[in-house]
């Protein structure tokens, strides 16, 4: 019988060599990662073994992941008071891939597990954060669940009542065109299907650009799938994916090839062809409110943000140093650069991004979430509008509910910066 | 008959909800007073004086789109409110089941602020504009949750099967 990518992994999570989409199963879970919301895990996990004769043990600290990135360093006492329980938790468990709040090892979750190659091919990883759809640009099922859900995977090893998903295959075709990137084709096709669009299934992507894509891009796109309301987002694992896993994560195991089958069973087929897609933006305050920039350009923005598990990487912050290279923040905008890991920082450092971005006047912020989901680092005024690299602009999103969010890529966000509105990187790299 | 409290459109997000500045709260206990904090008029209405227990919140499609955050659940659980929507974002759903949050799919409501309703086993009769919408049943493979009353109770009944194979 023919399967479907996601179908073989979850076959295989339960040791069976065929499921059904519909079927109900219990997959073993191969990673479970939390960031500072571990803190009501930790809560829900000892609710779990209260009356019962049980001690409190998770079922495998070397398959939990922590990783503090929301709000770092801690914004309050109340955080900091979190986090210091939750580092007590990680050292009473003997919990191994724990990233505290360091200049070396911190990060971004979603950046995180790639960089230290704890996501492979063929893996069921599970994370409390929604973007946690961004690992399955390692050709893993990766998906967000609540914290009590977690909670239960601490205690069993498995995931409970997981319903095999079906699969939209999205084939992408054409080389992009100067200054457009994955996320104007992650946020082109958010606008096409909706932010429903895509809901309960899984998006895999494939077409020559997906091949060609490195490890990076495919992050962004996975990563932003569950703004069409995908379960998870996939890439099956290609030679690429050995590139990175070797050469950049260091990882020295086996690396599983997966792939569906040729007439495996689909919902839905999308063909994209990216050579004439134009730069993209997500306007207030949905993520599929996604016009080509020449509908917004001139918007003046008072905040731009390059960042975020999205758009972080070095890659980004590479695009986004050539733009600003001699160039200069324009007075009526603030520019906010937050790496997305301890890594990204100090290869940005070592390449010389960082004095590019110094020196243009834009603030290069500590490795973390930033401002993105408005807790603290950079929230709005009243009536400001900010332009960001980051995944979403719901109403309230960074941290005020009478301001704006426009989504972009990183290209869009520094040509912006020097001008102070919403500006085709064309001309801003004139 | 329960009243409606509150009518929203579609995609209503969890920033809407339950707003992430609030974050760093996450005891269900604590969370409640939270609730559509950026809606001043609704959250006055839901922490005044008067119980709001049993009254109906209702949305169009996507509700709880967005962050995986479950006080966005547990806030309105703590409300002990019923969310009738079009249909709910994956993680939300799963979530408001996990807590025991009462949440009805109900894909042609049409009811508006003030209306009264009465909620059946399959249909929901709105009594003030006189009509009458199918439930649609919550998916299949969270029966077995609902059934022991919450993923809490569920899971203490599986932990003997983990340490009965393993440790």
């Amino acid at each position: 019988m023919s399967q479907t990518l996601v179908q073989k992994i979850l076959a295989k999570s339960v040791d069976k060599p065929y499921v059904e989409i519909g079927e109900i199963l219990e997959p073993k879970v191969d990673l479970a990662m939390s960031h500072e919301n571990a803190a009501l895990v930790i809560n829900q996990f000892l609710e779990i073994f209260k009356g019962t004769t049980y001690e409190p043990l998770v079922w495998d600290p070397d398959k939990i992941a922590i990783i503090f990135d929301h709000r770092v360093p801690a914004e309050s006492s109340k955080t900091a008071t979190n986090q210091k329980k939750v580092r007590e938790f990680v050292n009473k468990q003997g919990i191994s891939k724990f990233h505290d709040i360091r200049g070396d090892l911190g990060g971004i979750c979603h950046q995180i597990l790639p960089e230290y190659g704890y996501i492979q091919p063929g893996k069921v990883i599970v994370g409390t954060d929604s973007h946690t759809t961004s690992h399955g640009a390692l050709g893993a099922f990766a998906f967000g669940i609540g914290a009590t859900e977690m909670a239960a995977v601490w205690a069993l090893g498995r995931i409970l009542n997981v319903e095999v998903p079906a699969s939209i295959k999205v084939i992408v075709n054409g080389d992009f065109p100067p200054y457009v990137f994955p996320k104007d084709l992650i946020l082109y096709l958010i606008g096409q299907i909706s932010a429903e669009g895509a809901n309960y299934k899984v998006l895999e992507f494939c077409g020559e650009t997906i091949s060609k894509m490195k490890t990076s891009g495919r992050l962004t796109i996975c990563n932003m799938s569950v703004e069409a309301g995908a379960t998870a987002g996939i890439v099956a694992p290609d030679n690429e994916t050995v590139r990175f896993l070797r050469d950049e994560a260091g990882y020295t195991g086996e690396i599983e090839f997966i792939e569906s089958d040729a007439n495996a069973d689909y919902e839905r087929i999308i063909e994209i062809d990216v050579s004439k897609l134009e730069p993209q933006i997500a306007c207030p305050h949905t993520v599929d409110n996604v016009k080509p920039i020449g509908e917004v350009e001139g918007i003046p923005v008072q905040q731009i943000v390059i960042g975020s598990c999205t758009n972080g990487r070095l890659d980004d912050l590479k695009v986004a140093a050539e733009i600003l290279q001699d160039r200069k923040v324009s007075p009526n905008t603030r520019m906010l650069i937050f790496p997305a890991s301890a890594k990204i920082y100090n290869q940005a450092l070592d390449l010389g991004y960082i004095s590019v971005f110094t020196k243009a006047g834009a603030l290069v912020m500590n490795p973390g979430c930033g401002p993105c989901l408005g807790i603290h680092q950079g929230a709005l005024g009243d009536g400001e509008r900010a332009l960001s690299t980051t995944n979403r602009n719901f109403k309230g999103r960074m941290g005020n509910p009478n301001s704006e969010v426009y989504l972009c890529s990183p290209a869009v966000a520094a040509a912006s910066a020097i001008t102070g509105v919403i500006t085709h990187p064309k001309k801003g790299a004139n | 008959m329960a009243k409606v409290l509150w009518k929203f459109g579609d995609d209503i997000s969890t920033d809407i909800i339950y707003p992430g500045r609030y974050m760093a709260t996450v005891l269900p206990t604590e969370t409640p007073q939270f609730a559509f904090a950026d809606i001043p008029e609704l959250n006055r209405l839901l922490n005044q004086d008067a119980s709001v227990e049993g009254d109906i919140i209702v949305a169009g499609k996507n509700f709880g789109c967005g962050s995986s955050r479950e006080q966005a659940v547990s806030t309105l659980k703590g409300h002990n409110l019923i969310i009738i929507a079009k249909d709910f974002a994956r993680i939300f759903l799963q979530n408001a089941i996990n807590l025991g949050l009462k949440i009805i799919i109900c894909p042609e409501i049409e009811a508006e602020k003030d209306d009264e309703l009465i909620i059946e086993s399959d249909k929901i009769v709105n009594v003030t504009n006189n009509s009458t919408f199918n439930i649609k049943p919550l998916p299949k493979a969270h029966q077995a949750i609902i059934d022991a009353g919450g993923l809490i109770p569920y899971v203490r009944l599986k932990l003997s099967e983990r340490f009965s194979h393993s440790k």
